[in-house]
């Protein structure tokens, strides 16, 4: 009878295991997806300036400790980071641009009418930068290191929180300028 | 009620989309069924557990366009699919990967089912051995003669009581 | 005010479902009669008040309240009336509401419908379902609560119901889904109810097998009604989607089916007790975990209500306590029940045991595909999508392995079949099937897939056997075939009605699957195209304008071997009040093909995008499903389950003389 017990107690124990699974999985985000992108160097590409349709850059010109990020004039929440990214940029951070299935006159418009924190501004038309950075929507910012590898990449829109959270650590870590400086000019 | 038996039929008829329909136009049937097979395996990283044939997404549109841009390049399906998983990790593909980590999905079942017959196989056997043991012996000597004199007793009592 | 009464009401139900739950349990073993018989009536309040607490918020809803938070995120002034009233389960409170009512509409069904019973069961019974209405009340009150005001500030007008669910198909589906999802409680009370009394016989089995048969009619219903609701709703020609929500609704689909074939073998054989109560405790734990999955946000899904992790954790909470304490009492109580009889190894009781493995097996590989997501994220072990590729590679071989044994099963003897009596139906049978199998496909014109080809002579295999059983057994009758069919149970009748569903539906979702065309095109004025055999010319575009909105409508015409067979109107409609852009397919719908037409942008040089679709017998998928549910009720309707009380006092089995 003891044997029986113990092959009627199984249902119990799976049930058990799978209970816990479901405890913990209610902590974790199923939405939320690691980037491919960390460790990795910027995808190589040759494309042009939002600026000035002659000027070809290409990934070598992207120079770290640096910002790359990804936005567009049709995506709404790029023009809530934007004047984040305008302190930054002020601040002496250095920040490339990629313009993500865009128009080029509306881009420059744009850039006129709400300041341009843009060191570089790559035009990404097809969006096939985007896409083989795994961007999955916009506005995404990557934090690029000396050697131009990718330390980081946020999903969303760079506030005050995102910068003070998640991208001034790995900033500091890569060897970015001088704190003090930075710190009382990006937490305005 | 009129409203709503129309409402009923119409709904036979009428379907409801909010989607835009892209073309993509292929000359080889098999680049198309290639094409096809992957847009229903690939996810669109950004949605509710949609694929990329079914999506709305930019990211979605993105995608299907690169993969159109392969298959006319005649790259194999696992190419492709390696191609997008470099991008956006295993979670892009409804066709998890094989591997140490997902052996027990890929292979569970099948070991569970083999198991599974077995243990019912031997539980049945088991249960008709324990059944035979448990099956009366025959009747020794004495028990049969009692056994006689009972049927005997039974068939005057019958004899007996029967309404001639 | 009525929205108070509301929330008064199912609080009150809760309080009863208390009472219900304690008292009538503690009677049981304690065998007192005036406790026990506490029962019945509480079960009728309980239903009594939730009714009224339902009316109360349909009311709101019909009577435009938005003060009530729930209906003014989901109704609108201009919503007409019968979605105002569908919209009552369109988002998560009211649907808890109606999942409660359902309850307690079964709980008041049990009640009413067992007077059978003996008192000391009926009293367990229910006083398990009033256990698991304390439960879900509970979450309902304390987390989910639909009568929440917005005082003293209130919107003018409501958010609306989502236009995707401005539907039919939110009228019947979900309700349908409940109803079996919510009726599998009834069997789980019944075994767990057994367990602690003990007894487990036949008449336990013969109690618990309509009221399993009709949860399952209405599950299978239901799943039918999503399925075709997404096909044509959604609009992607899609009708499975291997979704986790869709999947939570299969999962106890698959185990209720395992469960009603084992209450069969129990209740004619006295054997297999302990699986069918795990079975029961199963069916109803998948039912629950379907509903944790849905609400938690644990998994993505399309289907999923607006997720709430502190939700998740009441529910996860519920099912614990529910399947947890149940689990328990069957590792403890399950040793006593005694098998009454035995059987060889080839015989119906191990088909059927077949019948329930694949069952199983199935259900297994949907809830490891489901839920292994979670378990590799746990462990750290990366991200993974589980999808169709996953899930066919499993269930086709499953389900077409179930077709071949559902054949041959209901030939077989209990205890001891003569494996030869079937070596010969068996050859002509396997022969004739393949023969027709390959006319049909070579008829068809369509592609040769072996899966395809495999599936079609598994259909005519079960076809086949199943008639040739029943003109066995009804040219048995001396009085010719008519009346040996009259003499056939209604109970064979139901299981060959049932199987002949089953056939129909993996029919379809073969053929369908395996030989559906779906093209986007780019089409001018005058041009055409083949799709699927048919010529789809497009005739330009109009402009049209509807009682509420403006439209382009195309024209296409579908001509077969130069005749006409039909012409669709698709449409792009904008609506004056929401100003969206919403596209109206066009469907011509068939028992042996669905034509499908959708109008897409205009591509610049004069031309338009067009989506078209051929699906051959997609229809039979849910055809088949209807036919399975109705060979469930025709099952259901034998007289043995209708057995008048007076018959059962002269046949001794009653209250008293079967009390444990």
């Amino acid at each position: 009878m003891k044997a029986r017990f113990i092959l009627f107690s199984v249902p119990l124990i799976l049930f058990v295991v799978m209970a816990y699974f479901l405890a913990t999985g209610l902590e974790h985000d199923p939405k939320e997806l690691p980037s491919m992108q960390l460790h990795n160097a910027v995808p190589p590409f040759e494309l042009t300036s939002v600026d000035d349709p002659s000027q070809i850059i290409t990934q070598a010109d992207f120079k770290g400790p640096a910002l790359i990020n990804l936005w567009a004039t049709w995506c709404p929440s790029c023009r809530i980071e934007h004047p984040v990214l305008n302190q930054l940029a002020k601040a002496g951070i250095t920040i490339y641009g990629i313009d993500h299935t865009d128009e080029r006159q509306a881009a420059q418009a744009y850039l006129k009418l709400h300041g341009n924190p843009y060191a570089l501004n790559v035009f990404d038309e097809e969006g096939e930068l985007g896409l083989d950075m795994g961007i999955t929507g916009a506005p995404e910012t990557f934090l690029i290191d000396a050697e131009g590898i990718v330390r980081c990449h946020h999903v969303g829109i760079v506030d005050e929180k995102a910068w003070r959270d998640v991208l001034w650590p790995v900033w500091l870590d890569v060897g970015g300028f001088d704190p003090t400086k930075s710190q009382s000019g990006a937490t305005q | 009620m009129t409203r709503l038996l129309v409402l009923v039929a119409s709904c036979f008829f009428c379907v409801n989309l909010s989607a835009t329909i892209l073309v993509y136009e292929f000359e080889d049937e098999d680049k198309r069924e290639q094409f096809d097979e992957l847009a229903q395996e690939l996810r669109c990283p950004k949605c509710q557990n949609q694929n990329i044939a079914d999506s709305d997404a930019g990211v979605a549109k993105l995608i299907k366009d690169r993969v159109y841009k392969l298959v006319k390049e005649g790259k194999t399906k696992q190419e492709i699919t390696d191609h997008m998983v470099d991008r956006y990790g295993d979670f892009v593909t409804y066709r998890p990967p094989v591997r140490k980590s997902t052996f027990l999905l890929w292979f569970g079942p099948v070991v569970f089912l083999v198991v599974a017959i077995i243990g019912l196989l031997i539980f049945i056997r088991a249960n008709n051995a324990k059944k035979e043991q448990r099956a009366p012996k025959a009747l020794s000597q004495e028990e049969q003669q009692k056994v006689q004199a009972l049927l005997k007793q039974y068939e005057s009592d019958k004899d007996q009581n029967s309404p001639n | 005010m009525i929205p108070e009464i509301g929330h008064f009401a199912v609080i009150i139900a809760w309080v009863v479902a208390m009472v219900q739950a304690v008292v009538p349990l503690v009677g049981a073993q304690q065998r007192s009669f005036r406790l026990m018989s506490i029962a019945r009536p509480a079960a009728y309040t309980q239903f009594l008040f939730l009714t009224i607490s339902f009316f109360a918020l349909s009311y709101s809803f019909a009577t435009n309240d938005f003060t009530v938070k729930y209906v003014a995120n989901h109704s609108n002034s201009y919503l007409p009336i019968y979605y105002k009233l569908s919209a009552v389960w369109g988002g998560h409170e009211g649907s808890l509401l109606l999942w409660a009512w359902v309850l307690g509409a079964w709980t008041a069904a049990v009640a009413r419908y067992s007077q059978a019973l003996p008192i000391t069961m009926i009293a367990r019974v229910l006083g398990i379902m009033g256990l698991i209405a304390t439960g879900f009340y509970a979450f309902l009150i304390l987390t989910s609560n639909p009568f929440e005001r917005y005082l003293p500030h209130f919107p003018v007008d409501g958010n609306d119901l989502n236009p995707l669910l401005q539907d039919f198909g939110l009228i019947v589906h979900p309700p349908m889904l409940y109803m079996g999802y919510v009726g599998f409680s009834v069997a789980f009370a019944f075994a767990v109810a057994g367990l602690l009394s003990g007894q487990l016989d036949s008449a336990w089995a013969r109690w618990s097998r309509p009221w399993t048969t009709i949860a399952w009619c209405f599950l299978t219903v239901g799943i039918a009604l999503g399925s075709w609701w997404a096909y044509y709703e959604l609009g992607w020609g899609g009708w499975w989607f291997w979704d986790p929500v869709e999947n939570a609704s299969l999962m106890p689909w698959l185990a209720g089916t395992a469960l009603m074939h084992s209450l069969a073998v129990t209740e004619k054989r006295g054997v297999f007790k302990a699986w069918t109560v795990l079975l029961a405790i199963l069916a109803f734990s998948l039912s629950l975990l379907g509903t944790f999955l849905v609400r938690s946000g644990v998994l993505t899904s399309v289907h999923a209500f607006a997720s709430d992790p502190s939700r998740g954790y009441f529910i996860l909470a519920l099912l614990s306590i529910v399947v947890g304490s149940s689990l328990m009492i069957f590792a403890f109580r399950a040793q006593v029940l005694k098998r009454e009889s035995n059987y060889q190894l080839v015989s119906r009781e191990v088909s059927l045991l077949g019948n329930n493995l694949l069952l199983i097996f199935a259900t297994g590989v949907v809830l490891t595909g489901t839920l292994f997501p979670i378990v590799m994220d746990v462990f750290d072990l990366g991200k993974v999508s589980i999808g169709a590729p996953y899930f066919n590679m499993y269930f086709v071989p499953a389900s077409i392995a179930m077709l071949f044994l559902m054949g041959i099963g209901p030939l077989m003897n209990w205890k001891k079949f003569r494996v030869a009596q079937l070596a010969k139906p068996s050859v002509i049978i396997g022969i004739a099937s393949v023969v027709l199998s390959a006319l049909f496909l070579v008829l068809s014109g369509w592609e040769f897939r072996w899966v395809v080809a495999v599936a079609v002579t598994s259909v005519f295999w079960l076809v086949l056997f199943s008639m040739w059983d029943m003109y066995n057994k009804m040219s048995n009758a001396k009085a010719g075939l008519w009346a040996g069919f009259q003499r056939l149970s209604l109970s064979y009748r139901g299981m060959l009605l049932a199987h002949l569903g089953v056939a129909m539906t993996v029919l379809g979702v073969a053929l369908v699957a395996n030989y559906d065309v779906e093209r986007d095109v780019r089409l001018n004025s005058g041009e055409s195209v083949n799709i699927g055999g048919y010529d789809f010319v497009f005739n330009g575009v109009k402009e049209i304008q509807g009682p509420n909105y403006n439209a382009t409508q195309g024209d296409v015409e579908v001509i077969l071997d130069g005749k006409s067979v039909t012409r669709l109107y698709p449409e792009k409609r904008i609506y004056f009040v929401q100003r969206n852009v919403m596209t109206e397919a066009a469907i011509y719908p068939g028992l042996f093909k669905d034509l499908y037409v959708a109008l897409g942008e205009p591509i610049g040089d004069g031309s338009w995008a067009v989506r078209i679709y051929y699906k051959p017998f997609m229809r039979w998928v849910w055809l088949g499903s209807l036919v399975m549910s109705l060979g469930g009720v025709v099952a259901m309707c034998d007289r043995r389950y209708r057995m008048k009380i007076k018959q059962r006092l002269m046949s001794g089995n009653t209250a008293v003389a079967s009390g444990d």
